[in-house]
């Protein structure tokens, strides 16, 4: 059966308002959409890095006297479900997924548009939510892991809260998940195969079926913990016969796979970005996409690795350790593609190209620490210890967002058509880089040495390493404000970008900048090779 | 297949763009039905763990009794039967009939709910009671409130399906096809959710 569409009503463009007004509107384009997931998300990071800012002004010295302790729980709370919930999930998937696979399957749009919108308008009042809870009785204090029985002794109405925002989230994240694997699988255009898709698709299609998996579960164990906070259940009160262990089981099955729902598609963004900018191809395209899928099903059966210390049995201990150990096969074979790429490429550096470097560099210390960390002995000499702090930010913000700021240099050509300042993008680059390394690679010491994590106090030894941990996150503070100046300056007179700067082949750069509302004036392009660099055009499909 | 572009009219005559595509909204909903039955297995799972390593507490009452549980098992698979009727009468084009099945399908998802709140109010045990109690009204009354949805869906498009050619017809079979996926799913919930609480 097929649908006709009747231009008349569902574009009905006078209907939508124009210019910035369209973005506070209810638009069903999927570039509007994306670009309002971009900036809510970006105004998140803003507030969850203020939070940062305050962990680490507390942090400088080993007393509690910046914020009394309990303000300090509900900041790091904060900090991590924001900077989770609200940054990364919705930018790497939601902003550049809705902005680019459209383009890449040759679509006009994503499959379900209004579901879409829906999915994005879920995020602005959640996030509200969850910042406002802070002036009600305090946020939650039980950090972004939420485990019992801390989240159903500490007060409950900041704990609600905070459960009715995840939900919220997590069901914009589930419905965005269906929309992209339906987007991939039906909606490309004819005389396309999925072997010849970008490989962002294949990344955002291998997160979305994660997304799809693992998210309801964890809305049922958040239900199942809202019901032991309100309706005085015991699931998984240990005082009422419930058990702990089950929610982390049930917590980290989804919450393992968020992490690769937060790290695969910056996966994906990098292999789009280094090939344009090496003017290579993409080197082992097929290997990527077995890998991804590979990373897809272990990264389902990992999650006990983050309870070794859990009374969890040898058995389990030993499955877990192993299956991690596996991942770090595909993830291997990733980067020595992104290395293979690079060599002997023609490598232009610019502010793009800098970011997806520092990503590798990254990434590989996150990477190691990782497969560190699922040695048994080890993780439990380091469990909850800076060390984890130290490892985890490697991944997510070595790793991810340095991969948005990347995809944001690279991709603001085609969004505004207008150039970013590359002085102020390099510098950018370089304060960040150095803040971020400077701010956590010390820890990594400090958790060798036995510095627990979320807690305000502690022992006057480590304040040196703390306090050059601190001077790290004030640069990486500091490091925002040349980017928010460049952004400022190239959206009002930035250089014209014409339709492609790059000289890129992937089929977002073969219509205008930016790109007319249905994406092309007439039939979408068919891209069979979209990394065809290095080759004459007369070679070239 | 997809149509989109593929026609040469379109390229000759791009100022009137009249595209048609596949209709894959059962294909999302069938992805939205995976992803609401993993919150299923999230809670079979931890009410199975919990059935392995937490023990009942001395003098605490957790029983049920097999035959309304029966009798419900009965009434949603006779109901799934009475839906696949309501589909094959409007591909038909009886619309009478198949507004007479879907009536007596949500009339049989109503005895289902009227069944389990009688057997709620008939346990010995409540709510907070013990950990195996609250899981039991957990996983019903989660089922539950998809049964009471999926009532009130039905009885919408028996709604509109009461003239021909109107919302409902056997050329726009969507609305009752992805009701009608949706109680089979539900059915199959409950089938699952029977065996592992009443039968284990």
């Amino acid at each position: 059966m097929t649908i006709s569409i009747d231009p008349q009503k569902t574009n009905n463009e006078s209907l939508q308002p124009k210019g910035w007004l369209r973005y506070f509107s209810f638009s069903l384009d999927h570039k509007v959409i994306g670009i309002q997931y971009l900036v809510c998300g970006f105004l998140f990071y803003l507030i969850g890095g203020s939070l940062a800012s305050a962990i680490r002004i507390e942090l400088a010295s080993p007393m509690s006297d910046f914020m009394p302790r309990d303000v300090y729980n509900q900041v790091l709370t904060l900090h991590g479900t924001i900077m989770i919930f609200l940054w990364i999930v919705p930018v790497v998937n939601g902003a550049f997924g809705n902005y680019l696979i459209p383009f890449y399957v040759g679509a006009r749009d994503m499959a379900f548009p209004r579901l879409n919108a829906v999915a994005f308008w879920l995020i602005p009042p959640s996030g509200l939510m969850l910042v406002a809870s802070y002036f009600v009785e305090g946020a939650a204090q039980a950090g972004w892991t939420a485990y019992p029985p801390l989240s159903i002794t500490t007060p409950q109405s900041g704990q609600i809260i905070w459960i009715l925002s995840v939900l919220l989230l997590g069901g914009s994240s589930i419905f965005g998940g269906i929309n992209f694997i339906a987007t991939i699988i039906k909606l490309r255009r004819p005389g396309l195969k999925l072997m010849q898709l970008p490989m962002y698709c294949w990344a955002m299609l291998g997160t979305s079926l994660l997304v799809v998996l693992s998210t309801p579960v964890l809305a049922g164990t958040l239900i199942l913990l809202s019901f032991d906070i309100i309706a005085n259940t015991g699931f998984f009160n240990p005082v009422l016969g419930g058990n702990v262990v089950v929610y982390q089981h049930l917590f980290w099955f989804y919450s393992h796979p968020a992490v690769y729902i937060m790290v695969l598609p910056a996966f994906g963004l990098v292999s789009e970005i280094l090939p344009v900018h090496a003017r290579k191809p993409l080197f082992g395209y097929t290997t990527m996409v077995f890998s991804i899928m590979g990373i897809v099903v272990l990264g389902l059966v990992v999650w006990a690795h983050h309870m070794f210390t859990s009374g969890t049995p040898p058995w389990m201990r030993l499955f877990f350790t192993i299956a991690t150990a596996f991942i770090a096969v595909p993830t291997g074979i990733k980067f020595f593609n992104w290395v293979a790429t690079l060599w002997g490429g023609k490598i232009s550096i610019n502010s793009a190209m800098l970011f997806s470097c520092g990503f590798i560099i990254n990434f590989v210390f996150g990477g190691i620490t990782g497969v560190a960390l699922a040695q048994v002995p080890f993780d439990i000499h380091v469990h909850d210890t800076y060390f984890v702090v130290a490892h985890f930010h490697y991944i997510v913000y070595g790793g991810t967002v340095f991969i948005i700021f990347s995809s944001i240099y690279h991709w603001f050509p085609k969004v505004t058509g207008k150039m970013l300042n590359e002085k102020l993008g390099i510098l950018h680059f370089i304060i960040t880089f150095i803040g971020f390394n400077l701010c956590f690679a010390p820890q990594h010491w400090l958790g060798l040495n036995g510095m627990p994590r979320r807690v305000a106090e502690y022992d006057p030894q480590f304040q040196f390493v703390n306090q050059i941990s601190s001077l790290g996150a004030l640069l990486m503070a500091i490091s925002t404000i040349p980017f928010l100046i460049n952004v400022f300056l190239s959206v009002r007179n930035g250089k014209n970008a014409g339709d492609n700067p790059w000289n890129a082949l992937t089929p977002e750069w073969l219509t205008s900048s930016p790109p007319p509302v249905e994406n092309w004036e007439g039939e979408a392009p068919l891209v069979e090779e979209p990394y065809g660099y290095g080759k004459e055009i007369s070679e070239r499909k | 297949m997809t149509t989109l572009d593929s026609s040469k009219e379109i390229q000759k005559n791009n100022s009137e763009v009249n595209e048609t595509h596949e209709d894959f909204r059962m294909f999302g909903l069938i992805t939205f039905l995976i992803a609401d039955g993993m919150t299923f297995a999230g809670f079979f799972a931890a009410y199975l763990t919990y059935k392995a390593v937490n023990p009942l507490p001395d003098g605490a009452i957790y029983e049920l009794e097999l035959p309304i549980p029966t009798l419900n098992t009965i009434l949603l698979l006779v109901s799934s039967a009475t839906f696949h009727k309501a589909g094959k009468a409007l591909l038909k084009d009886k619309n009478s009939e198949s507004q007479k099945w879907l009536f007596f399908t949500a009339f049989l998802g109503i005895i289902f709910l009227i069944c389990q709140l009688f057997e709620y109010f008939h346990l010995p045990f409540g709510l907070t009671d013990n950990l195996f109690a609250s899981t039991f009204y957990a996983l019903t009354g989660f089922h539950g409130l998809h049964v009471t949805l999926g009532t009130l869906m039905i009885l919408i498009i028996a709604w509109q399906s009461r003239i021909k050619g109107g919302r409902l017809t056997s050329q726009n079979m969507f609305p009752l096809e992805a009701v009608e996926l949706y109680w089979h799913f539900v059915d199959g919930i409950w089938v699952i959710l029977f065996i592992i609480l009443y039968l284990l």
